[in-house]
C-alpha cells in the first residue's frame, strides 16, 4: 500500500492531484490511501484512490505501519517517521510563491536532504511520475530502520550535560 | 537527597513534536512534563515510556496557534503561563514553534534555564521565532552547521 499524507495543517492539492493523475495513468491502479486534510468546498477530490480528510495519531500510525511507500509534502515529521520505519518516501515540497506555505523552507530543506538513502524528491508535480517509479523500484530493497529511534548520542549527551549543569 | 531536575519539554504537534521525541535520551530518568497541541499524542508517548521503563511526570495540551491567529495565541499564552507557574521547571526545552517560543519567554521570567532547538525544517535560514528567541535562550541551537554563527545560534548536532 502507498500512503499519501499532506500533513496535519493545510491541504496540498497540487500533490493530491498529481498522485491521482499518476494512479489514473497506470494500467493496474496502484493501491493508494490518502490523508488529504479538509479541502474547501468544491476543491479537488481524488477519483482514483481511497482518501480521508483527517486521521487521529493512532490511525495515522496504523496506516503508516501498513504502507510500503510514503508520499508526502516535505514536512520533517513525515520524513523522519519514514526514515525511522525504514520506508522509502517520495516528497513534493510546498512552495512559497504558490501560497502552499509562507516561504520556501520545504524546498530548501528537500534540496539538502535529496540523495539521502530512502528520500526521493520531486522538484515539482511534473516529476511525480518518474520519481514514483524510481521509489517503487526500491520498495523491496528497503528493509529495517534506516535510522535509529533517537538522535545521535553525541547530540543528546551534549543536551543532557547542559540540562544537568 | 537532591530532587530530580525538572524539565518542561514542549513542541507543537507534527514535525516539531517528532523532533522533540528523538531527543528524549537527553532527559531520560528526569522529571519531565510535556506540552503539545494534540491530546492524541499522549497515549503513544506513555506507551513508549512504559516500554523503556521510564515515566512521564506530566502531559498537557494547549490550543494550536500561529502568528496569524492572535486570539488563539493569547489563549495559548495564558494556558502556558498557568502550566509553567504550576510545574516550575528548572529547564525548558523546545523544538518550536509557537508554544516553545512562549514557554521560553515565560520560563526566563520564572528563572528556568532555556533551550531552543530550531527545527531541522529550516535549512536555509533560522525560523522567524528562532531568530527572535535568541536573546531569551540560554542554549540557542540550529540543526544546520552552515547556519551557526559566532554569536549564536550554535550547532551541536541534529535529530537525524
Amino acid at each position: 500500500m502507498i500512503f499519501l499524507t499532506v500533513g496535519t495543517h493545510e491541504p496540498f492539492q497540487r500533490l493530491v492531484r498529481a498522485i491521482d493523475d499518476w494512479c489514473g495513468a497506470t494500467d493496474v491502479a496502484p493501491d493508494v490511501f490518502g490523508q488529504i486534510t479538509v479541502p474547501k468546498a468544491g476543491a479537488y477530490e481524488p477519483r482514483n484512490f481511497e482518501w480521508v480528510a483527517r486521521l487521529t495519531p493512532l490511525e495515522f500510525a496504523d496506516r503508516f505501519a501498513q504502507a510500503d511507500l510514503i508520499v508526502s509534502h516535505a514536512g520533517m515529521g513525515t520524513i523522519i517517521s519514514a526514515l525511522q520505519a525504514g520506508k522509502p518516501i517520495v516528497v513534493l515540497p510546498r512552495r512559497g510563491h504558490l501560497g502552499e506555505t509562507r516561504n520556501d523552507h520545504q524546498y530548501a530543506t528537500a534540496k539538502k536532504l535529496a540523495g539521502r538513502a530512502g528520500i526521493f524528491v520531486a522538484d515539482d508535480e511534473t516529476h511525480i511520475a518518474e520519481v514514483m517509479e524510481s521509489a517503487m523500484s526500491r520498495i523491496d530493497s528497503a528493509n529495517g530502520p534506516v535510522i535509529s529511534e533517537f538522535a545521535n548520542p553525541d547530540f543528546t549527551s551534549a543536551l543532557r550535560k547542559f540540562i544537568l549543569a | 537527597m537532591k530532587r530530580k531536575t525538572r524539565i518542561l519539554a514542549t513542541a507543537s504537534a507534527g514535525g516539531h513534536w517528532v523532533q522533540l521525541m528523538r531527543l528524549r535520551p537527553s532527559w531520560t530518568g528526569l522529571d519531565v512534563t510535556y506540552v503539545t497541541t494534540d491530546k492524541g499524542l499522549e497515549a503513544p508517548l506513555r506507551d513508549d515510556a512504559d516500554r523503556a521503563g521510564d515515566t512521564v511526570a506530566g502531559f498537557h495540551t494547549v490550543v494550536e496557534a500561529n502568528r496569524w491567529n492572535k486570539m488563539r495565541l493569547v489563549r495559548q499564552l495564558l494556558h502556558l503561563i498557568w502550566i509553567i507557574s504550576t510545574v516550575r521547571p528548572d529547564v525548558i526545552v523546545t523544538t518550536g514553534a509557537a508554544p516553545g517560543y512562549f514557554a521560553l519567554r515565560i520560563g526566563r521570567l520564572l528563572g528556568a534555564r532555556t533551550i531552543w532547538i530550531d527545527s531541522i525544517a529550516n535549512a536555509d535560514e533560522l525560523s522567524l521565532s528562532g531568530k527572535q528567541i535568541g536573546k531569551y535562550a540560554d542554549l540557542w541551537l540550529t540543526q544546520w552547521e552552515h547556519l551557526a554563527q559566532p554569536g549564536g545560534p550554535q550547532y551541536l548536532g541534529s535529530v537525524i
